[in-house]
């Protein structure tokens, strides 16, 4: 409603300088779009320190405070691989266990970049996300979830016969 | 380029599953070709699924998804007849786009 008023008179001021009272307006009305859709705006964005991070701690800070392991998340990943490009991994959040998952991310411990991917999750969307991911060696993959702006993993060995960087 | 989406969408009981098959290099930029050179990194780095004007799911990807990516997501609600999108975007600009409609 403050907007339609102040737009409504944009013409008739338009030489004259700003009044407190209006810049108070612009300023109330530019606030509550900044806030109201905050949630929206961070999760469009991308958490591009933790994709850049080359070790597995440096990409777990960067996504935020130390997960703990959490029996409500089932991360399903083959024991053995025989073709670490191709690795099918699949997770699944009951959400009776573990309610208000907004996000989702899988990392690989020995992959150059741990974090392969990230995944928002809106309210009305199951937290199951399967995909397939490159593991370059032997190693753990994490399933890093969080709720309520908590962090909670699982994590699962998987052997890798054929590395999944080479050619 | 601007790559074709293979969609599958079902409805389960309340739930819609649904399958998306994406074709991709997913180029790390880490290999080399065959006369050593280092082959740009090409690989999906957004990854969207939409039922009507609604956002199931929001992805984030790095380079270590694999080549011709698959995703499997479910959502609540989602009646047969209903649109089911999926995007994704690279980091060379490249786009992408399917859609289908619940089975």
């Amino acid at each position: 409603m403050a907007v339609k008023g102040v737009t409504g008179k944009m013409t008739t001021m338009k030489a004259k300088p700003i009044s407190r009272r209006r810049w108070l307006q612009w300023t109330l009305v530019l606030g509550a779009a900044a806030a109201l859709p905050g949630r929206v705006w961070a999760t469009l964005v991308r958490p591009d320190a933790a994709f850049g991070a080359t070790a597995l701690d440096q990409a777990l800070a960067a996504l935020g405070d130390a997960p703990s392991a959490h029996e409500g998340i089932e991360f399903v990943t083959p024991d053995i691989a025989e073709n670490g490009a191709v690795v099918p991994i699949r997770v699944a959040v009951d959400s009776a266990a573990l309610p208000n998952v907004t996000k989702v991310s899988i990392l690989v411990e020995m992959n150059p970049n741990p974090l392969a991917a990230s995944f928002n999750i809106p309210p009305g969307t199951e937290v199951y996300i399967e995909t397939r991911v490159k593991v370059a060696q032997t190693c753990t993959l994490y399933a890093v979830v969080e709720a309520d702006g908590q962090l909670f993993m699982q994590s699962r060995e998987t052997k890798v016969t054929l590395g999944g960087c080479g050619g | 380029m601007a790559g074709r989406i293979k969609i599958r969408a079902q409805k389960k009981g309340d739930i819609t599953e649904v399958k998306a098959l994406m074709r991709h290099p997913m180029e790390t930029g880490m290999r080399k070709d065959e006369a050593g050179e280092a082959i740009p990194a090409h690989f999906i780095t957004e990854v969207a699924v939409f039922h009507g004007d609604q956002t199931v799911m929001q992805g984030h990807w790095g380079a270590a998804v694999s080549a011709n990516p698959f995703l499997g997501v479910r959502f609540e609600g989602g009646e047969p007849g209903d649109t089911v999108r999926v995007t994704w975007e690279d980091n060379q600009g490249g786009t992408g786009e399917g859609q289908t409609t619940i089975r």
